[in-house]
Order: C-alpha cells, then sequence, then structure tokens
C-alpha cells in the first residue's frame, strides 16, 4: 500500500508540476485557464488519495466544494475572455515597468500643464471642452459596425476587436 | 470467500484504481506542457482528467466502503462530468473567436467552413435585396 501511495503522490505531483509550468508559460489567458483547471483537479485526485490512504469520510465534502470552485473558475474566465492585447500575456522586465511608468508620469505632467495653460486662456474666451480636451481619449475603443459581427476568419490576437465577448456576440449566445 | 479476503480484493482493485487515475492525471499534465495550441491542450485537459478523476473516485468508494461517502464521490463524478464538456465547450469557442486555433493543424476545420458559407449566404441575400 505504501508503495501505491508514493508512486500515486509523485505521479500527481509531476503532472501539478507540468500544468503549473504552462500555466507560466501559456501564451493566452486561456492556456492558464486549462492549466489551472488541470491543477484544481489533480488537487482534487490528491485529497481523494489522502482520503483513501486515511479512511476518512469527513473529507469528501472538500471533493465536492473543490470541483464546483474548478468549474466555475474555467467557464467564467472563458465567458469574459476578451482579446488581450499583443504581449500583455508577458511577465514584464523591472526596466520595462519602470520605463512605462515614467512614460504615464511625464504624460500626467504634460496634461496637467496643458490645462493650466488651457485655464490662462480661457480667461477671455470660454472653451467648454478644453478640460476634457486634455484627457485625451483612447482610440479604438470599439470597433466600427463592420467588424462586429462573427468574422469567419480570425485575424490574429490584438486585431480581432469585439469579435467575441463583451460587443459582438452577446445576441448568439 | 470469507468477508477478510473480500476487503482485501477491494483494497488491490483500489490501489489500482488509483494508480490508474494518477496516471492519467499525470498524462493530463504532460499534455498540457507539450502539446502546441490551445484546442489540443484543452483536449489533454478535460479527457484522460475526467478519466482520471473518475477512476481515483472509484478506487476512493472501494477503499471507504460506507454509504454516505460514496454517494458523495457519485456526485462529484456526476458533476465533473457535467461541467468538464461545458468548460471545454466555452474555452474552444473564446479561443475560436479570438484567434487562438491554428488552423493549419486541424484535421477536419467544419467550423470555419460553415461560417464561411453563412456569410455568403448573408452576402448574397444583401446582394439580391438590393438589386430589384
Amino acid at each position: 500500500m505504501t508503495v501505491v501511495v508514493v508512486v500515486c503522490g509523485v505521479l500527481l505531483t509531476l503532472g501539478a508540476a507540468c500544468a503549473v509550468v504552462r500555466a507560466e508559460r501559456g501564451p493566452s489567458m486561456l492556456d492558464r485557464t486549462v492549466a489551472l483547471d488541470i491543477v484544481v483537479t489533480t488537487m482534487i485526485a490528491a485529497v481523494a488519495l489522502y482520503a483513501a490512504v486515511q479512511r476518512r469520510t469527513d473529507v469528501v465534502p472538500v471533493l465536492v466544494v473543490l470541483s464546483l470552485v474548478g468549474f466555475v473558475g474555467s467557464v467564467t474566465i472563458s465567458r469574459f475572455a476578451a482579446v488581450e492585447p499583443e504581449g500583455e500575456g508577458r511577465v514584464r522586465t523591472r526596466e520595462e515597468v519602470a520605463a512605462e511608468e515614467a512614460a504615464r508620469l511625464r504624460a500626467e505632467d504634460e496634461a496637467i500643464a496643458r490645462r493650466l495653460a488651457g485655464d490662462d486662456d480661457a480667461d477671455d474666451e470660454p472653451e467648454p471642452y478644453d478640460t476634457l480636451g486634455s484627457m485625451a481619449p483612447h482610440p479604438g475603443g470599439v470597433a466600427g459596425p463592420e467588424e462586429a459581427g462573427a468574422g469567419p476568419a480570425p485575424v490574429g490576437p490584438g486585431q480581432d476587436v469585439a469579435g467575441d465577448g463583451r460587443a459582438g456576440g452577446t445576441d448568439e449566445r | 470467500m470469507s468477508a477478510d479476503a473480500w476487503t482485501t480484493v477491494a483494497d488491490v482493485a483500489s490501489a489500482v484504481c488509483m494508480l490508474g487515475g494518477a496516471f492519467l492525471a499525470f498524462a493530463a499534465g504532460v499534455g498540457a506542457l507539450r502539446f502546441p495550441d490551445l484546442l489540443a491542450r484543452m483536449h489533454a485537459g478535460t479527457k484522460p482528467q475526467v478519466l482520471g478523476l473518475v477512476l481515483v473516485l472509484v478506487g476512493l468508494a472501494l477503499r471507504l466502503r460506507s454509504g454516505g461517502a460514496v454517494w458523495a464521490l457519485v456526485l462529484v463524478a456526476v458533476f465533473q462530468m457535467l461541467t468538464a464538456p461545458v468548460a471545454a465547450h466555452m474555452v474552444g469557442r473564446a479561443g475560436y473567436r479570438t484567434g487562438k486555433v491554428r488552423h493549419d493543424l486541424l484535421v477536419v476545420d467544419e467550423l470555419t467552413r460553415d461560417m464561411e458559407r453563412a456569410q455568403d449566404a448573408a452576402e448574397d441575400d444583401e446582394r439580391g435585396a438590393a438589386a430589384p
């Protein structure tokens, strides 16, 4: 019995380790979802193994709860899986994060400076949308109506905006 | 055979089921790590996974051998069989729509063909409605 338990434990551990590696490496969010689903199911198997070794019946409800939680997680993520931009699935290095932060701060400073200058100009002729204009709206947030339909050939991640999820496909679900 | 012998048989069968289930869980992990694209990984994550979990639960039921616990295990197995296809469907659908399916690896791609046909039909309808 001990040999069986050790072999089962090693197999489960290796399987979970492989899934965790995939979750770390996975190029997209859905790959990570699948990998974490595998981790949860392996965890269920490990708890079942423990219950079998110790002959404990009181951990059986834990199995029920774990199977529920794993299902809800993966379905939720894939239901709201919108297109993630290119390079979003990568963990950035410290230098890149620092550079992005500096760029963001600089943009904020410029916006504030522009708004102050705009207020000085606005003394004699009021411009109602000046303060809004300094907060530059992000272009490309909403796709045109010709792209909103479910196109037959998805054009790679990062371009198929609104082909799935929030804007386009809600009427077909 | 005596009751003691039956107990031994059940324990051995439980050990075999546990080994099989653990091996299938291991296979699912390796498949998720090594398969090339999302659909193949999803396949590894659902099919061997569910069979492996059912085997582990059968092994646990053979080992526990008490009524209430076994029914709870049946509940877990049935729930897993109900939810794994739903989760796989959602993941596959989201993956197809966000363009994470590698079409060069597919042997049969019925969805793309049907969608192209439907779009052609819709365009024909529009043209027919606009022309006369």
